[in-house]
């Protein structure tokens, strides 16, 4: 009976410190949504504190949507994942079939070469004269070339091929495919999983693009979402770009927020497995 | 195979290397579809990642634009910018910046995951566990401009939901993302929230690996959950944590660059800024590329070295814990 009681007691505090968890996680999410959609004045009213909005404006988006450059930062930043997602799992994967062939002459001298990059790099100054010199700089490829392969997702993808039964590659050689194919054909298709893990994390990298956008790009027309919305949120106390005399309220600062994190709060929820597959795929090898 | 080899090795020299290169050759030749599927990859490394390395050089020279990394001149001495660095008044501010913001992230960040884990794994109801788990792991994948906004609303000196509470309840406004008083907590403090629920998922996967019969047994004997959780439930992921807070000191010297160039500003400078910040605004922002690499090869090396060490501390740990 006691004991029973005592559980109770127990299971309490472990729901409501977890409930609080969550709460603390999307609560400032929720917040930043009401924000945007509520009127500045009623804001203000309210002393900030609206999180069931009485009066719904979508103002704050139409107005970034047409009068300020976030529609065309919002195709670069399209641009950029799907042309660069897709350039990243060409590369990585073309390079972990390969070093997942144990026989493989040479394969430690690659390996060393892909682990070497995870301890040490050359640092920001000299990548830069590098994308300078090729003449990147100022294009799309600035912000795609230059973490085209992740040395992490090689050895991800490289242990799940590595996972694959031996006798499928076998039987496969003996009808005389050529190792093209067999990558094509056999081993992709049972390499979903790994290749939407490693898919999912290079394509939130490219959505949340912002380094490589500062270091190599000053065109402004070619600056993606990321780097608009943080220039919105600078400039609290300047007009914004194109609208004049317009002030971007907080209500505008935060629709450019929702704008630039809808699509991943949207999509994370029905792709979270992948993403925690990821995670420990990853752990187990580091 | 092998001795046959040896056979034909011992008599004479000359033809048994050409077989040894022969059959070299037709190992690659063998394997060429594969040489030709790691070749983009090789590049890429080779040129993104290799050429960088050499491009370092520059740190000993003094480098111009027109004359290029071969063309500049050596400095004099070769040590120059390095001795400039170490002068300067950057040198020991950075440095304090750099590993204090560090550590106060490996010491405030190692727990919360850990008992997020720990609440997780003793939740008995599984639509409650799965809420939480969605909601705590999507932080994560929120960039850094994105939680500063959601800074900006919660904390921005005028208009900040928490200085409207504080200026209605009659206090003065507090400058949490502009004083050098507020903004490391404001950066601890941000990180945690971005990782509270991700960094929990690998002690829930270990202690998923935890022996359910212990539970059993432990029941049996009449333990309370709370002597569950500090007799098994830690003990079987102790070599988790330790392992991972190792790993983590390798990276002291990474305070967080992402985080901190977007949340920082310069009135904070002297709290916030850390090596990876200086390098990019001297580099980048005032073009005196050598000294800037001088400080990112400094940075790199010291990386280098904490990493190598912490691995082989945690595998020394690792085979006497497992």
């Amino acid at each position: 009976m006691v004991r029973s009681w005592d559980d109770k007691i127990f299971n309490t505090i472990v729901y409501v410190i977890l409930g609080l968890c969550g709460l603390a996680a999307i609560l400032p999410i929720l917040y930043v949504v009401s924000v945007s959609i509520t009127p500045f004045g009623e804001v203000l009213r309210n002393g900030g504190f609206i999180l069931f909005p009485r009066e719904i404006t979508f103002s704050a988006y139409r107005t970034l949507l047409t009068e300020s450059n976030i529609p065309s930062a919002f195709r670069v930043t399209v641009l950029i994942t799907v042309i660069g997602t897709a350039v990243n799992i060409v590369l990585t994967g073309l390079m972990a079939y390969p070093l997942s062939r144990k026989n493989l002459p040479g394969r430690n001298v690659f390996l060393l070469m892909i682990v070497f990059t995870l301890l040490f790099s050359g640092g920001l100054i000299p990548t830069y004269l590098v994308v300078k010199s090729l003449g990147l700089l100022d294009s799309i490829w600035a912000m795609i070339l230059p973490n085209a392969i992740w040395s992490f997702n090689v050895l991800i993808m490289k242990s799940f091929f590595e996972g694959l039964p031996e006798e499928l590659f076998e039987s496969a050689r003996m009808d005389g495919a050529k190792e093209f194919r067999i990558l094509l054909q056999i081993v992709a298709p049972l390499s979903i999983p790994v290749l939407l893990t490693v898919g999912l994390f290079y394509l939130v990298g490219h959505w949340n693009e912002f380094f490589q956008a500062i270091f190599y790009v000053t065109d402004r027309t070619l600056f993606p979402l990321q780097v608009v919305v943080r220039e919105i949120l600078m400039q609290s106390q300047q007009p914004l770009e194109n609208a004049e005399n317009m002030m971007p309220t907080q209500t505008m600062q935060m629709a450019s927020v929702m704008i630039a994190s809808l699509p991943v709060i949207i999509v994370y929820p029905f792709l979270q497995k992948h993403f925690t597959k990821g995670m420990l795929l990853g752990s187990i090898k580091g | 195979m092998r001795t046959g080899q040896l056979e034909t090795n011992a008599p004479r020299m000359q033809p048994a290397s050409q077989t040894k290169l022969q059959s070299a050759l037709k190992a690659f030749w063998r394997f060429r579809a594969f040489y030709v599927m790691l070749l983009p990859g090789v590049i890429y490394f080779i040129v993104f990642r290799y050429f960088p390395m050499y491009g370092v050089i520059i740190a000993f020279k003094d480098f111009s634009i027109m004359d290029g990394i071969t063309g500049s001149a050596w400095a004099d001495p070769w040590f120059k910018h390095f001795q400039a660095f170490y002068e300067s008044p950057y040198f020991s501010q950075l440095l304090t910046n750099t590993l204090l913001i560090s550590c106060y992230k490996l010491i405030w960040g190692t727990f919360p995951p850990i008992i997020v884990a720990i609440l997780l794994n003793e939740c008995r109801i599984r639509w409650l566990k799965s809420i939480v788990q969605t909601l705590t792991y999507m932080p994560h994948f929120l960039s850094w401009v994105i939680i500063f906004g959601i800074l900006l609303t919660l904390f921005s000196q005028n208009g900040g939901l928490v200085n409207r509470w504080i200026v209605e309840m009659g206090g003065e406004s507090i400058p949490f993302l502009t004083s050098t008083e507020y903004f490391r907590s404001i950066l601890v403090g941000s990180e945690i929230w971005q990782n509270l629920g991700w960094g929990a998922i690998i002690y829930l996967a270990a202690m998923a690996g935890i022996d359910p019969t212990l539970y059993e047994a432990a029941k049996v004997d009449g333990a309370s959950r709370m002597r569950m959780i500090w007799h098994i439930t830690l003990p079987g992921i102790r070599s988790i944590i330790v392992l991972l807070f190792v790993l983590k000191l390798g990276h002291l010297l990474d305070a967080g660059f992402d985080q901190i160039y977007i949340l920082y500003n310069i009135q904070v400078y002297p709290v916030a800024d850390i090596l990876d910040t200086w390098v990019y605004r001297t580099g980048l922002q005032q073009l005196n590329f050598s000294l800037a690499s001088a400080v990112g090869l400094f940075k790199s090396v010291i990386g280098l070295i904490l990493v190598l060490g912490a691995n082989r501390v945690a595998k020394k740990w690792g085979e006497s814990i497992w």
